[in-house]
């Protein structure tokens, strides 16, 4: 089971990233959990200030950038 | 990416061009409906012709190219726990312009600002400069309510955030929050070709929008008549550069550039007095290009158009609203013109601190300040105001002193509005006494 949490505050670019992590997720056919942290407080937590943000498993993968399915598929391998 | 943008786009363009040939005279003609409702319909058809191709289209590109090719992590080095003082006030300041093209992106960057590195003093300076002075709405501002309230704008929320972040300091000084123990996470800087390559690159867009744009100056000599003149042929100069830019830096197939520049120098030949057609043309033509590649070029006119579809329907909106209970400069809407110049005309303290207020507490969606600010000024809004409201306005808003407050708390949160309002006031009054 994997946790994977999208920071920000539901921008536009937000909801893209987290599009992409449920298609690369699924592609990858793996168990997993997608949770959309927008609570300033929690994000700050992670150490993030350029949002979006993903974090997996606890561990911060990328601040600032949307990015794409297939570079999601990479980091959850 | 086309496969699932189309739509978005063909409503666009489709709204766009029934908003630019809107027949309002004759629809006025054959239906009976209240004066404003073709006051709001007349300022959207002119919005449309007068805003959108030369000054909205390229605003978008440049406000799409600062998100791709400026490394934001680079300027936030400087806003960093172990900054210099001096340089992240300075830094937080103007990076506004850099870093919060869009405006959802700057309560996470205060918040970071203020727990993770320099402090309390550049976060705020940083929240108030950062919705001040973001590129689209400065130039904005400038090409619809003048060149003047545009610099004055600008400086203006400069100094401001300044002032701002150091009362914030010094008021709270004895209470510099115990600092968080987490690392600010930041990308690493990716260099892709050197600064001064990506200056020009800057320098050519900026170029193209401030030359398409050249007012008619009031006398006709001098420098500015003289650019004015020849503007369009200053502006294709500045456009081939740009070209050669794209070609030589940004790995754009000369063949694919040259079916842009061909057509576009063709409609100007062909069609001299419609500079429109041939700026159409340019545009077009970089979209398709820039659009069906990858990598930065697809970047850049991805974020470009995310700009465009997010800011286009709410401006439409603000521009019909704003027609409609103010009119075009010159009419009435309906909200009678006394009640406006009644409230803030003139340059009286109340009317500047009154405006100050309704700025702060309003929510203006990304640029529709503008329309919104052009009713008022047609109605008798005094100068000195209009500024006041322009300062105030766009930095704060209710449901964000909301967000602020989840930060620093409810004491500094108020701190900070009531140093906002204060300071819009007083700047008011100082240009409002100016410009008489």
């Amino acid at each position: 089971m994997r946790i994977i949490q999208i920071l920000g505050k539901g921008c536009p670019s937000c909801e893209k990233l987290a599009e992409n992590a449920e298609v690369a997720a699924r592609e990858l056919g793996i168990e997993y959990q997608l949770e959309k942290v927008t609570d300033l407080k929690q994000i700050m937590a992670h150490g993030v200030m350029l949002t979006p943000g993903l974090v997996v498993d606890g561990e911060v993968k990328s601040v600032g950038k949307v990015l794409s399915s297939d570079e999601i598929k990479e980091l959850l391998h | 990416m086309w496969a699932r943008e189309w739509r978005p786009l063909v409503v666009i363009v489709a709204v766009f061009l029934l908003c630019f040939y809107l027949p309002v005279d004759w629809l006025r003609g054959s239906a009976g409906l209240p004066g404003a409702v073709w006051e709001g319909l007349y300022l959207v058809r002119w919005y449309a012709q007068e805003h959108v191709i030369l000054c909205l289209v390229p605003a978008f590109f440049i406000a799409g190219a600062i998100s791709v090719f400026v490394s934001q992590a680079s300027v936030l080095k400087y806003l960093g726990a172990g900054a210099k003082k001096v340089v992240a006030y300075g830094v937080a300041s103007v990076s506004g312009t850099l870093l919060a093209v869009c405006s959802c992106t700057v309560l996470p960057l205060f918040a970071g600002i203020y727990g993770m590195g320099a402090g309390l003093g550049p976060a705020s300076a940083f929240l108030y400069a950062g919705p001040a002075i973001n590129v689209l709405a400065i130039i904005f501002t400038a090409r619809v309510l003048g060149l003047e309230l545009g610099v004055a704008r600008a400086v203006g929320a400069i100094v401001f955030s300044v002032v701002i972040g150091l009362f914030m300091h010094f008021i709270f000084r004895k209470e510099e929050l115990e600092k968080a123990r987490i690392q600010a996470r930041l990308p690493e800087p990716e260099v892709k070709r050197p600064l001064w390559q990506n200056a020009l690159f800057f320098a050519s867009l900026v170029g193209v929008l401030v030359f398409a744009n050249w007012g008619e100056p009031a006398r006709e000599t001098g420098l500015w008549y003289a650019i004015y003149s020849s503007k369009w042929l200053i502006t294709s100069v500045v456009a081939l550069a740009l070209a050669v830019i794209l070609v030589r830096w940004f790995d754009l197939g000369l063949w694919k550039v040259g079916t842009v520049v061909v057509p576009t120098a063709l409609a100007a030949l062909l069609l001299p007095s419609e500079p429109l057609v041939a700026f159409a043309v340019a545009v077009l033509g970089l979209s398709v290009i820039t659009s069906t590649r990858g990598g930065e070029p697809g970047d850049w006119f991805a974020e470009s158009w995310k700009f465009a579809k997010q800011i286009l329907p709410l401006l439409l909106v603000g521009v019909l609203i704003a027609g409609l209970l103010l009119g075009r400069p010159g009419e009435e809407g309906l909200i009678p013109s006394g009640w406006v110049s009644g409230a803030v005309g003139g340059n009286s303290l109340l009317a500047n601190l009154f405006a100050s207020i309704a700025g702060a507490f309003m929510y203006f969606a990304t640029l529709t300040e503008v329309p919104i600010l052009q009713g008022l000024i047609g109605n008798g809004m005094g100068a000195g105001p209009a500024l006041a409201l322009l300062l105030a306005g766009p930095a704060l808003s209710l449901p964000n002193m909301l967000v602020i407050r989840s930060v620093i708390g409810t004491r500094k949160t108020v701190v900070y509005v009531a140093l906002v309002v204060v300071m819009s006031t007083v700047a008011g009054l100082i240009y409002g006494a100016m410009s008489r």
